[in-house]
């Protein structure tokens, strides 16, 4: 169970980037966050990685406040940030350095084989594309099971083919580990696809503006008329919720 | 129109561009080819009295020079004497640079204390520091292994500090996930980083090395390099100044090219521009 109470971020340069944010997300869920840039999603990720600390309020997994980064919570970020001068083996197994090496080779191959890169282990960063660099940088991050998985933006640098193959793999690491997940995204049909609970944020300071529930199944198939319905509901309560916001701005 | 096109695409089927060969033999004669060429219009030149050959000696007795001194064994001790003061005087310099310049780039505050002196300190022209190194050092080998360390320190410590501040903020975030910090933090994330600008900077400060030698053998002594010149130069020898000239030329490429070869097998990760030293 992961906890979300309040939480607020003003940055020291008055960047009001997130405000009063709750929610609690029960164990093995995935949650999308959409919304357009400026709503404070990445600090949000940031702020339950443990990167940054709350000006308010409080991450809470199991009961354990988060307060610097956890063992239990990764964060893959929007670029694979691999390790140039480490092979991909090493990459994946960065976290894994207080196993002995029998252990972390072990973890290091299924991760490999998970991700579908078996026999690129040897390889060098600079020698993997940008989809096979996300992929290590996801079995970099699984490496150490975590329980709380946070993806920021992860496949909005990748081609379509590339990215609707990798939502795929996503949800087949998920559906092995069941991590909790949190995915923030600008693309509704990669939230419709992954998440059945969609938080919409809006911006200027970041706060909830609706928390929407799908009602598709675990794997929906892209093409079906219940996923192109539950599209259109989505951006019909989109609007809506848009729209009253800007009645009571103006 | 389209026919056209498809003649085009068919000239270049049959003419694919060609992939620029790098032939080692063809690349070692073309740069060979400029220097040699000189050499040959300068012995012509000094036979045919172009000029005064005695103080513009030809090629060919430099080489007869050269050859003596080797024969008398003369100038391996005088290689061996200069190379011996850079090589102490370069891991004094580059050690000091390395440890003041890691913690000096790491921790702010006392970077705030200690770097704006040592650059005051930089901007001192370092033959200025010989009178007071010869008082405080004597003039026989520390005074000169000191000013050759001070030469290397500089460059080696501007790269290290220069690295470590402009180390991705990303790739550090990555360490901080996975929850290193102090010294796991330096060892796994901060130092693989730099390596390349500091090995960069190595290179430079091996190289000032060379420089500051000369100078160190010119406040006094009875072997080395530097003395070959000075001694060349007081007896009327242009030929042996000029051997003396070579031979920096030859053990100052050779020494960095030593370098760079014990250092590039560390950083075949990098992902170059041009794979070419």
């Amino acid at each position: 169970m992961l906890e979300i109470r309040n939480l607020t971020k003003i940055y020291p340069n008055g960047q009001h980037a997130l405000d009063r944010f709750s929610l609690s997300l029960p164990r093995g869920e995935i949650t999308a966050v959409i919304g357009g840039s400026g709503c404070g999603k990445s600090t949000l990720l940031r702020l339950v990685s443990g990167l940054e600390t709350p000006t308010q309020g409080s991450v809470v997994i199991d009961g354990q406040m988060i307060d610097k980064p956890h063992p239990l919570v990764n964060l893959i970020f929007q670029e694979p940030r691999l390790l140039p001068w480490l092979t991909v083996a090493d990459n994946i197994g960065f976290g894994l350095a207080d196993l002995d090496r029998q252990k972390r080779d072990e973890i290091v191959s299924h991760g490999l084989e998970r991700i579908g890169l078996s026999g690129y282990g040897h390889r060098w960063p600079k020698e993997l594309s940008g989809g096979q660099a996300q992929r290590v940088a996801i079995a970099r991050a699984l490496a150490t099971s975590p329980e709380v998985l946070l993806l920021d933006e992860p496949f909005s640098a990748l081609d379509a083919f590339t990215r609707a193959d990798l939502q795929e793999h996503l949800l087949n690491i998920w559906t092995a580990s069941r991590p909790t997940m949190i995915i923030v995204t600008h693309d509704i049909d990669e939230a419709l696809f992954l998440a059945r609970r969609i938080v919409v944020m809006q911006p200027s300071p970041g706060r909830i503006l609706d928390v929407i529930d799908v009602d598709l199944a675990e794997r929906p198939d892209r093409y079906s008329e219940a996923f192109a319905n539950a599209r259109k509901n989505l951006l019909q309560l989109l609007h809506h919720s848009l729209r009253r916001t800007m009645a009571v701005k103006a | 129109m389209t026919e056209v096109v498809e003649e085009r695409l068919a000239l270049l089927q049959s003419h694919p561009v060609k992939a620029k060969q790098s032939w080692p033999l063809a690349r070692i004669v073309l740069s060979v080819v400029f220097p040699v060429g000189i050499l040959l219009i300068w012995e012509v030149a000094a036979y045919g009295g172009l000029f005064n050959s005695r103080l513009l000696p030809p090629p060919s007795r430099i080489l007869e020079t050269l050859a003596g001194l080797a024969a008398s064994g003369e100038l391996a001790l005088h290689i061996w004497a200069t190379t011996l003061r850079v090589a102490l005087g370069f891991v004094f310099g580059a050690v000091a640079a390395t440890v003041i310049g890691a913690i000096v780039g790491y921790f702010a505050t006392i970077r705030r204390l200690v770097d704006p002196t040592l650059q005051a300190l930089r901007a001192i022209p370092s033959i200025a520091w010989v009178p007071l190194f010869i008082l405080w050092f004597g003039i026989f080998e520390t005074s000169k292994v000191v000013l050759i360390a001070v030469g290397v320190f500089f460059p080696v410590y501007l790269g290290v500090v220069g690295a470590l501040l402009s180390v991705d903020r990303k790739i550090v975030e990555v360490g901080r996930i996975f929850r290193l910090s102090g010294f796991d933090l330096v060892r796994r994330i901060l130092l693989p980083a730099v390596l390349p600008t500091f090995i960069i900077s190595l290179r430079a400060g091996l190289g000032l090395g060379w420089m500051f030698v000369v100078a160190a053998e010119f406040m006094g002594a009875s072997e080395g390099l530097g003395y070959l010149l000075v001694d060349g130069q007081q007896l009327g020898k242009p030929d042996q100044v000029m051997a003396a000239i070579l031979v920096f030329a030859i053990v100052g490429k050779l020494t960095d090219s030593l370098l760079v070869a014990a250092t590039t097998p560390f950083l075949h990760w990098q992902d170059n521009f041009r794979r070419e030293a």
